[in-house]
């Protein structure tokens, strides 16, 4: 099997309103510098490109269709998309090359969650006849996770207030962060709660923003002489959309992906885990076995701006930099996608010779 | 000069089909409209409410429907103290895990309350049922503390 590696990675800035810019301007100057990153001109360098997007959130059936203006498809490029975050489009392009069908791959992912009401347009991802007509959105469903763990004793209300802290706190190191700052547990645990048992800072905040990775085999990667990542293994699980029948207090998929990806073939350094909600941090660091030697969210993670559609890939952009900056030689990034960490991927970087 | 007259036109954006929601959602549905509450065995017996077409442990198909009651347990909730507009209530109320008397499987429907001190894990609910009941989730207007 062919080895893949990541080669380039840039995002925008995570905002809470890119005002009048739409999707195609704000993927744009990110491409235009992972390009330059890559050392490569345009799209027509590389064998196939695959992005994330949501229709939903643009409110019009094929709108990802536009976000490829941003590609310049002319002459024809071949292309793909996922109605998901760009994690699982990153998925897709792996499997473009493991099978040989390409060598080099550019990835992306955006929203722009702004304009509507992102918790009642997620509501509509459930299952289309017992809760989507409900409007049950997705802050409420994590109130119902959060409080399962708290009164099963799992975690405590100052536990999930640690998160948020170092979540901003963290966040202060990442130039693109959305929230940061000197939060203390106990201004967290000061505030008053907002979708019982959350807190406001126990949830990710609504941002706008676009992100986009180049990867390729690593022979094309050395012959480009980049500084890469390898991506040593990458798996994804679902669990069933029925929230009554699955233990809403463990993630069972996220342990299923990690294992199928080998994550327990080494160290792990570094883990960027997408959990949109403070308990989820918990849930996830638990169900993934992480312990003190791993360092979890130095990038603040999502409660620090969390872009739809685009932070899964996100995850992964923040442990190749990590790597090629020699702040860790092995990293795991996670992606989550549906209420209460339905479906879940896991991906396993390691350092490659030249970085 | 005068203002020219601006023409208007009323427009609902909708689907103008309908859907066959099969022998499982569609017997749920049909059983909602006279006022009863199905669910559905699973592979392992477990009473699924509201019931699924399929096992998501074991694929296999279901079709062992069974009455549960209208009155259930509370088994974890969230607070609503801003409703949305989009959600059933306009005043505070409750998002609830609620265990039908007779079901193995919690169901996800909202609880009217005064106040969230009122709502608690374990409280017992009842099924409020809407005046006209058409064949849909919202037949269960919303559930109430017993």
């Amino acid at each position: 099997m062919r080895d893949i590696a990541i080669c380039a990675y840039q995002q925008t800035d995570i905002v809470s309103d890119a005002g009048a810019q739409n999707e195609v301007e704000l993927i744009m100057p990110v491409l235009g510098r992972t390009f330059a990153q890559a050392g490569i001109n345009n799209a027509q360098d590389v064998d196939f490109v695959c992005s994330g997007s949501c229709d939903y959130l643009q409110g019009a059936a094929f709108a990802f269709v536009l976000g490829v203006d941003a590609l310049g498809a002319v002459p024809p490029i071949k292309e793909s998309h996922v109605e998901m975050d760009a994690a699982w489009a990153l998925y897709e392009a792996i499997l473009k090359i493991r099978m040989g069908h390409a060598n080099s791959a550019l990835v992306y992912g955006f929203g722009k969650s702004s304009p509507g009401e992102l918790p009642i347009v997620l509501s509509q991802q459930l299952d289309p006849y017992y809760l989507a007509p409900l409007w049950v959105d997705s802050i409420s469903l994590a109130a119902l996770q959060a409080r399962l763990m708290l009164e099963q004793g799992l975690i405590t209300e100052r536990d999930m207030a640690e998160v948020v802290s170092r979540s901003r706190r963290n966040a202060r190191n990442n130039p693109h962060a959305q929230l940061k700052g000197d939060i203390s547990p106990e201004d967290v645990l000061a505030e008053e709660t907002y979708v019982s048992p959350l807190r406001k800072s126990d949830c990710c905040p609504v941002s706008d923003g676009a992100c986009a990775m180049i990867i390729a085999t690593v022979d094309q990667a050395q012959a480009w002489g980049l500084p890469y990542a390898v991506i040593s293994g990458i798996d994804h699980c679902i669990e069933t959309h029925n929230l009554g029948m699955r233990d809403l207090t463990d993630s069972v998929s996220t342990r299923m992906a990690a294992n199928h990806a080998g994550m327990n073939a080494g160290k792990v350094d570094v883990a960027e885990l997408y959990a949109p909600f403070s308990h989820q941090e918990l849930i996830l660091t638990r169900a993934l076995g992480l312990d003190a030697e791993t360092q979890v969210n130095p990038s603040g993670g999502v409660l620090a701006g969390n872009l739809m559609m685009a932070s899964g890939l996100s995850r992964i952009g923040e442990v190749f930099n990590r790597i090629v900056n020699g702040e860790a030689q092995r990293g795991i990034a996670h992606a989550t996608s549906g209420p209460c960490l339905q479906h879940n991927l896991v991906a396993v970087l390691e350092k490659g010779e030249n970085a | 000069m005068s203002q020219p007259e601006i023409l208007n036109q009323a427009f609902e954006l909708g689907f103008t089909y309908t859907r066959s929601t099969g022998p499982v959602v569609g017997r749920f549905l049909t059983e909602l409209k006279n006022r009863r509450i199905v669910g559905i065995k699973a592979s392992d017996s477990r009473v699924v409410v509201p019931p699924m077409e399929y096992d998501p442990d074991t694929a296999e198909e279901l079709s062992e429907f069974v009455e549960v009651g209208e009155q259930g347990e509370i088994v974890s909730f969230a607070w609503v103290k801003e409703p949305r507009e989009a959600h059933p209530m306009d005043v505070p109320f409750a998002w609830a895990m609620i265990k039908l008397d007779g079901a193995d499987v919690p169901m996800i429907h909202c609880v009217a309350a005064a106040s969230e001190g009122d709502v608690k894990t374990g409280a017992r609910v009842r099924a409020v049922w809407a005046d006209e009941t058409i064949g849909f989730i919202t037949d269960i207007r919303c559930f109430e503390l017993v």
